[in-house]
């Protein structure tokens, strides 16, 4: 039971306290970047989900590796590595296995390499020295998290097309006004907590 | 094996040399086959993807023609140009269309003559929903712009209340017209020497066009009597219609006509005169002072050449390019 309540505090905690984009400000390229259609800001977040599990799952040995050398302080340079090469098998695998989700995925699935968020919940879960079974509960809450965000964020925005600003706001200035806000309106999760 | 100086740097290169070769055999064994042909005929692709062919861009074409699926000269951004190279990687022969562009069937003759006021927003589909929109023409363009929002050339634009076709810019892509609520708007082949149009869909009849418009079409059959070629013109509905594939461009039709509505390349030609011979000295002399100043208005200078030469006439039309013909066509019609 112990370790349950532990992985929903977790997940609780990567989703709506500590969410990735609006808390930690990870990932902000995507998130500005393809949140103009919630219909491609769903893909976008599927997609982060899908890559964030599979980069921590595959990241938690080789820091394991990495530790028991003496060499934790080259987590960030190794983990960009993997990444970078998991992004990069993950979508020959899809073109191959999965044509359809991957002209879904489209161009997303590349930008992600360069998705910060991905290094981030890697990154953290070394710092806070999860175990396999909580690196991935982060992980793929934490992508839950990115989707969550971005989906509401394309939702906004969407509306925002046919609401009238003044001129020097339109487009870009508006919508980082918005997502400062819903970052604001994030805040009020925090201390929120499982007992 | 334990200095980390040392450690750290080979662990990186391992990893690096296995990630590596398992990207390399993934390449290999996830290897997706793919025409060469595909990207050959995206180089060649104008890259505007503006979706004309029907498919969803340009990648999306070059993919169907080599599957076989769509016709090597369907892009009509390209033109006959861009069929030509396709047709060369696919192995086709391509013959050479004529070139096609969109054509606006209203003059907004009746632009003025409304219903009501309308207030709101300005969008054509908005404008339309309101009782079919604040014109007594029922056919008429009015003037919100949807088409110039969806033209990726710039080349259509409202002027004097009505969206009018720039034909140089046009490529017949069909935005405008399936954007257009009204269904004005019409890609038409330019087979004719010169472009003789009919710019109007309206089919109610004379009593009512006369009422609702300046030079609607009323169904009169003037232009289809003074047409030397049967079939160019048909009357439909008491609307005149240009069969494109039989319209020689002789301008007639346009001098003919009571409403001044046909057009040949984009202008009305002047009435025919009754007189011919009378006015000519008088007007060589504007026409020699008209000459040099080539770019000034052409359709002023149009009514004067043609009153002087009646038989040069369809010569001394106003071309679309000023410029250059017009130095040329002087010292003849003198």
């Amino acid at each position: 039971m112990e370790s349950i309540t532990s992985l929903l505090s977790i997940a609780l905690g990567a989703v709506l306290v500590n969410n990735f984009v609006l808390s930690q400000f990870l990932g902000i390229c995507p998130f500005m970047g393809v949140s103009k259609k919630v219909e491609t800001a769903l893909g976008m977040g599927m997609a982060v989900i899908f890559v964030m599990g599979v980069a921590s799952a595959v990241n938690w040995p080789i820091n394991q590796f990495l530790n028991a050398n003496g060499l934790s302080f080259m987590q960030t340079v190794t983990f960009i590595l993997v990444i970078a090469s998991l992004v990069q098998f993950v979508e020959m695998f899809l073109q191959k296995a999965m044509p359809s989700l991957y002209e879904a995925l489209g161009v997303y699935l590349p930008l992600i390499t360069t998705n910060c968020a991905v290094l981030g919940v890697t990154l953290q879960n070394a710092q806070k020295s999860y175990n396999f079974g909580e690196s991935l509960t982060y992980g793929i809450t934490g992508g839950v998290g990115f989707l969550l965000a971005i989906v509401l964020f394309a939702s906004v925005r969407e509306r925002m097309e046919f609401a009238k600003c003044p001129k020097c706001f339109e487009g870009f200035p508006i919508a980082l006004v918005a997502a400062s806000l819903i970052a604001l309106a994030f805040m009020g999760f925090s201390g929120l907590k499982v007992w | 094996m334990s200095n980390p100086a040392v450690l750290a740097p080979i662990v990186l290169c391992v990893l690096g040399i296995i990630f590596g070769i398992i990207l390399a055999v993934a390449s290999k064994v996830f290897a997706v086959e793919k025409d060469p042909r595909e990207e050959e005929i995206s180089e060649c692709l104008p890259g505007a993807n503006c979706g004309g062919c029907g498919y969803p861009g340009c990648g999306g074409y070059a993919n169907a023609v080599v599957k076989g699926l769509a016709p090597v000269d369907a892009c009509s951004p390209g033109g006959p140009e861009v069929a030509k190279q396709i047709g060369a990687i696919m192995g086709v022969e391509v013959e050479e269309g004529a070139r096609k562009i969109a054509q606006v069937m209203c003059t907004g003759g009746g632009h003025n003559k409304t219903r009501y006021d309308y207030v709101g927003l300005e969008s054509c589909l908005a404008i339309s929903r309101v009782s079919s929109g604040p014109l007594q023409c029922s056919y008429g363009c009015l003037g919100g712009g949807d088409c110039v929002d969806a033209c990726k050339f710039d080349a259509i634009h409202i002027v004097d209340g009505v969206a009018k076709v720039d034909f140089d810019k046009c490529v017949a892509c069909g935005a405008c017209v399936d954007a257009c609520p009204k269904n004005i708007i019409r890609i038409v082949p330019l087979n004719a020497k010169k472009y003789t149009e009919i710019p109007c869909a309206s089919k109610d009849k004379g009593p009512v066009v006369r009422q609702a418009c300046d030079n609607g079409c009323i169904g009169c059959k003037i232009c289809v009597k003074a047409c030397p070629k049967e079939g160019a013109i048909v009357v439909e509905d008491f609307l005149a219609k240009i069969n494109y594939d039989i319209c020689i461009g002789c301008g007639l039709c346009s001098r003919a006509c009571p409403r001044q509505l046909i057009t040949v390349d984009g202008k009305v030609l002047p009435p025919k005169p009754k007189k011919p011979a009378a006015p000519k000295a008088d007007a060589a002399a504007p026409k020699a002072e008209a000459a040099p100043k080539a770019e000034a208005a052409p359709k002023a200078e149009a009514a004067p050449k043609a009153e002087a030469a009646p038989a040069e006439a369809p010569k001394a039309e106003p071309a679309p390019a000023p410029e250059a013909p017009k130095a040329e066509d002087a010292p003849k019609a003198e």
